[in-house]
């Protein structure tokens, strides 16, 4: 099973409609809408409901004056840093400043959303509206601030430098290399833009003083421990349940969001089932955004294009808070060397305010920005030279033999980041071979001759994946041969379902369709970080395969004393233990359940059976033995002391047209090492969604804000997410080197797709047209200007 | 996300219609396909106190093709007209038209006359209607009128159309002998509105030089506009015409706007380009067939 292009098991219910959602729960819920600030900067003077009391079918307004002290404070910092000196996060409902368009300010439920949606509409808020602080250069030490007490509006400075080798600094390094680049890079704002938008639906039992939530959040083992510290309920009588999730690319990683606490909130005091369903207007100007950096480059270089030194300074717009801390900028620091090996580095970064949407991860979570920057700058360093673009990597690559190769930084995970396993050089020819690299120039000089322009571009990059701390497994056969698989991290359409069971039934030798798999459940499992940063199938894989390991070894002993032979001689086929080479001596796995709990009566013809073999307790030791446990079921953990590095490379060739200045990708080619593949159709897929999102991010997507903080494209009339007649057929090929740090060999492979595509895109533009590409990203309408510009 | 109150109507006839728009008069609209209203609606950019659902009366869901054009009745809807056969053999602009409109679901809902009404100088259509000398029939309770396009579109998002009036029909005439037409855009993704367009008609004299070359651009101005390029492109045979000078004309002659997805000169270029490219594929058009 396991490598197996299994089909995705989730997909007959999740296409044909079947699927659960937030939104299709809880049918006579009452629904909440909010008023949310249209300024991007204010101070709140006066709320006025007075005229929305009427609405029929109103149930409840809510202002900051109204909640508890718990929920009037500022929202939890999730990843402090030390760097990150001046955190600032909103309150679920504004009390007094509002600092970007969206930020919610008066909470209404209603009988329903369309009654909610009216009763806002005649709520009147009276604003004093401030000066917004707009761009990341223009809030940069700017005297008008967003937070009043953040001098300058910079959260977070860090300086990260790692000597060469012999000890020279990247300043000095540039400064005594023979070649020399300066340059500037600008990468625009995104989004996840998951399908389906955030929602939160609680029930509260009155009887049972219990909640249950249902969020369609990455984490809801993180959503459930916030709720119940906001709510002042006991743990174990809180229960957060992720049911099937339309998406969720970073941004439902953050928590809790507002209405996930005040939803649940409101539930309680109403004593009712409460339900807020994210609009996508909402959801554009009040979740999170992210990818907006400014960048400056120096390096300096030899003649072959081996770079000795690397200062980059990045100017990160975080938008009106930092929630999640630094992990953005931090990722893009780390992560910009990519495959490799740099003579000397200094990184540097200053994250600012501005009065524009938080931003938090969104897949890739700052590695699409460290690609662009290092990509950029190779091809750089091969135009100075006048040589390949991909001799100037492959002059620069890590070597098979260097592993395990130490970057000299600290990673995310505040680990050194140490690459554990990877052939770059065997990659870059793998690439260059799928995309016919050396025979472009003919292909090109063929076009050219018939007035077409066609570009070939480069990008690779190296990715952190499977972040600690810890994902758990638990893993239940029961007595009717079905096998329960559950891990409390959460499914946002991956294939969960289908990897997890794969790597089930290979450990336990069951066939698939025994196989149930359960995530984001914390009925099921309680202890979980979430899904993000490319840690699924790594930390959860990996505790599957570890307790499935556990019920294996208790089968096996179980069905050793039964089957009168030695543990060592058995093995687990099909769903039945067997005796090696002893056709017949056999019992289902299935009876092995029934007889892992000894009971004295049954319920089912299995269990009937399995009283034949039972009896066999000798009569002065106790029925479950000390340090047994009844049942057949095993639960681990597993706990990576580092993130395990997966790599990829891709290349691309697109066609600019001379006249109208369109741009289309003709052909999309990819290397991907994700360690040993679980599933080669999951992984494509993966990569196929994540060029997808890397094409938009490339060539469509933006948030466009005027000077007055307001988003002019908050719709998908607006924002661009390219369709799928915009994304070429994507040509894959897999490199499979093993991680050593896990059981199973895996790399994570969910973000992967996205991470180079804006630095391939531009590279093979800049091929096409001989003008440099300094930005991403780029609309025909700029290719046309920067032709017009060009000298 | 969620429209505010009004009033639903949904009359059985057309007669019933017009006395329920008589007496709503401005607070009342015509609901066809939905495809601009409902979103409208639900961002709550439009608050009409009725809204007359058209989609019962199906005595205008009728595509007519006669000797003098094409006459599509208000529930006529886009995927419909695309797809006749008699519809692109009287008048093959519109399939070219229809198949840059938006995405076939919501062609399938989507009705030509609403696009007409809804006026959107982005739009496909009222470039089309206008190029051919169309008209649009409305009807109020006990008087119908025709309007011809050059009348007809009287600003963004505005028609001639009164409140209490409800469009039923339009026609799109057949082209003279001799005659082509193209349609070509350049639209950031498939389907999207157009970043700029050019709808083209080129007739042939009898000696099969250009007698007359007219565009209509998308995007391009307040209301779609006749460009007529006879004079520019010369009195010559379409293989030796000045389908450059042609271009060159329009693209003085128009004035786009810049927004978030262009600058206004990269569609002045754009239309230059594609006015180009349409100019000479309606000669040949004209000339072949
Ligand atoms: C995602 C998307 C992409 C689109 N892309 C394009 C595109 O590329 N090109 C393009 O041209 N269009 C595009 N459209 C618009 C589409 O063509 C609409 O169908 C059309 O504009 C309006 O037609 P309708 O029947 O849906 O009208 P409705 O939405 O029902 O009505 C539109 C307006 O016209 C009025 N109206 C409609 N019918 C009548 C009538 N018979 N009498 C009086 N008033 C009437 C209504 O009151 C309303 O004000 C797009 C729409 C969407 C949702």
């Amino acid at each position: 099973m396991f490598g197996e292009p299994v089909r995705r098991r989730e997909d007959p219910r999740l296409l044909t409609g079947r699927g659960r959602y937030v939104d299709d729960l809880g049918a006579g819920a009452l629904e909440v809408a909010f008023v949310r600030s249209p300024h991007a900067h204010a101070r709140i003077r006066d709320i006025d409901v007075s005229a929305a009391i009427d609405v029929d079918g109103l149930v409840a307004i809510y202002t900051w004056e109204d909640l508890p002290a718990s929920l009037a404070e500022p929202l939890p910092l999730l990843i402090p840093h030390p760097a990150l000196t001046h955190g600032r996060t909103a309150r679920p409902l504004a009390r007094d400043v509002v600092r970007h368009v969206g930020e919610p300010v008066v909470m209404v439920v209603a009988r329903d959303r369309y009654l909610a949606e009216d009763a806002c509409a005649l709520i009147r808020v009276d604003y004093e509206v401030l000066r917004p602080v707009i761009g990341p250069e223009r809030a940069a030490g700017s005297r008008r601030l967003v937070h009043d007490d953040v001098p300058g509006n910079v959260g977070a400075h860090l300086v990260q430098e790692v000597p060469s080798a012999a000890g020279t600094g990247a300043r000095e390094a540039i400064g005594a290399a023979p070649h020399t680049l300066a340059f500037r890079l600008d990468i625009e704002r995104s989004a996840s833009m998951p399908l389906e938008g955030r929602g939160v639906c609680a029930r509260w039992d009155a009887d049972d003083g219990s909640l249950r939530v249902y969020s369609s959040t990455q984490t809801s083992t993180s959503v459930r421990m916030a709720v119940a510290a906001k709510l002042g309920l006991p743990l174990p009588k809180v229960e957060v349940i992720a049911p099937d999730v339309g998406g969720g690319f970073g941004v439902k990683v953050m928590h809790p969001w507002p209405e996930e606490v005040l939803v649940p909130w409101a539930a309680v005091r109403l004593g009712r089932e409460v339900k807020w369903t994210e609009d996508r207007r909402e959801h554009f100007v009040s979740s999170a955004h992210e990818r907006a950096q400014v960048q400056f480059v120096r390096v300096g270089f030899d003649g072959e294009g081996r770079v000795l030194g690397l200062e980059v300074t990045i100017l990160h717009d975080h938008g009106a808070y930092t929630p999640y801390g630094i992990i953005v900028p931090i990722i893009t620091s780390t992560q910009l060397l990519g495959p490799y090996k740099i003579g000397a580095y200094r990184v540097e970064f200053s994250s600012v305010y501005t009065n524009t949407v938080q931003v938090t991860p969104y897949r890739g979570a700052g590695r699409p920005q460290g690609v662009f920057c290092m990509e950029r700058t190779m091809d750089r360093i091969a135009r100075h030279l006048g040589i390949d673009r991909t001799a100037v990597r492959e002059a620069n690559l890590i070597q098979p033999g260097e592993f395990p190769y130490d970057q000299g930084m600290t990673f995310q995970d505040g680990r050194p980041l140490i690459y554990d396993s990877g052939d770059y050089p065997r990659s870059l020819r793998m690439l260059r071979e799928l995309i016919g690299w050396d025979s472009f120039g003919e292909l090109k000089a063929r076009a050219a001759a018939e007035g077409r322009r066609l570009g070939i571009g480069v990008g690779c990059y190296v990715e952190g994946t499977g972040v600690g701390p810890y994902e758990g497994g638990h893993v239940q056969v029961t007595s009717d041969g079905r096998v329960h698989v559950s891990t409390g991290l959460t499914s946002q359409g991956q294939g969960h379902e289908t990897v997890f069971a794969q790597i089930a039934a290979t450990e336990l030798g069951v066939p698939l369709e025994r196989i149930s798999v359960v995530t984001g459940d914390t009925r099921r499992f309680g202890y979980a970080v979430g899904t993000f940063a490319s840690r699924a199938a790594v930390m959860s894989g990996n505790a599957i395969a570890l307790a499935c390991r556990k019920v294996r070894e208790k089968a096996l002993r179980i069905a050793a004393g039964v089957l009168e032979a030695d543990p060592r001689d058995l093995e687990i086929v099909d769903g039945e233990v067997r005796v090696v080479g002893a056709p017949g001596a056999s019992v289902p796995l299935a009876t092995v359940a029934v007889l892992s709990n000894p009971l004295r009566y049954a319920f089912d013809e299995e269990a009937a059976r399995a009283t034949q073999f039972a009896g066999a307790s000798p009569p002065d030791a106790p029925p479950v033995a000390e340090g047994e446990e009844p049942g057949l079921e095993g639960r681990d953990y597993y706990s990576p002391i580092r993130s395990t590095f997966a790599s990829g490379m891709h290349a691309a060739i697109v066609e600019t047209d001379p006249l109208t200045a369109e741009i289309r990708v003709l052909r999309y080619a990819v290397v991907h090492d994700c360690g040993r593949l679980i599933n080669p159709m999951i992984v494509e897929g993966q990569i196929h969604g994540g060029v997808a999102q890397g094409v938009g991010g490339a060539l469509y997507e933006r948030m466009v804000y005027d000077e007055h903080g307001q988003l002019l494209n908050a719709s998908f009339m607006d924002f661009l997410m390219p369709y799928a007649t915009e994304i070429p057929p994507i040509e894959t090929a897999h490199l499979e080197t093993p991680s050593p740090l896990n059981p199973l060999g895996i790399k994570g492979a969910g973000e992967a797709g996205v991470i180079p595509v804006s630095a391939v895109i531009a590279s093979a533009v800049e091929d096409a047209e001989g003008i440099p590409i300094d930005r991403m990203p780029l609309s025909p309408s700029e290719l046309f200007d920067l032709r017009r510009a060009a000298p | 996300m969620k429209p505010p109150p009004f009033d639903y109507h949904s009359p059985r006839s057309v007669g019933e219609a017009l006395e329920i728009l008589a007496a709503t008069g401005r607070d009342g609209k015509v609901l066809a396909g939905g495809q601009s209203l409902i979103p409208m609606l639900n961002m709550r950019l439009a608050a009409p106190g009725h809204v007359v659902d058209i989609n019962r009366l199906t005595e205008l869901a009728a595509v007519t093709v006669g000797p003098d054009g094409v006459r599509t009745g208000a529930l006529a809807r886009h995927a419909q007209v695309e797809r006749s056969g008699p519809v692109a053999a009287a008048q093959p602009l519109l399939r070219r038209a229809l198949r840059l409109v938006a995405h076939p679901a919501i062609r399938n809902r989507g009705t030509v006359v609403g696009s007409l009404v809804h006026a959107d100088p982005a739009a496909e259509l009222p470039a089309v209607l206008t190029l051919l000398g169309g008209s649009v029939r409305l009807a109020r309770r006990g008087a119908v009128r025709d309007v011809p396009a050059a009348r007809f579109f009287t600003g963004p998002l505005e028609s001639a159309a009164e409140p209490d009036e409800l469009a039923v029909s339009a026609l799109f005439p057949a082209l003279p002998p001799r005659s082509g037409t193209a349609f070509h855009e350049v639209a950031r993704r498939h389907g999207d509105y157009a970043l700029a367009g050019v709808a083209a008609r080129v007739r042939l004299d009898d000696d099969l030089r250009v007698a007359a070359a007219e565009v209509v651009c998308v995007n391009a101005g307040p209301v779609p506009e006749l460009v007529d390029v006879t004079g520019d492109c010369g009195h010559r045979a379409p293989g030796t015409a000045d389908w450059g000078a042609a271009a060159r004309a329009v693209r003085d002659r128009i004035d786009p706007e810049a927004d978030i997805h262009a600058s206004a000169a990269y569609r002045r270029h754009l239309a230059g380009v594609l006015a180009e490219r349409a100019l000479r594929d309606a000669a040949t058009e004209a000339a072949g067939g």
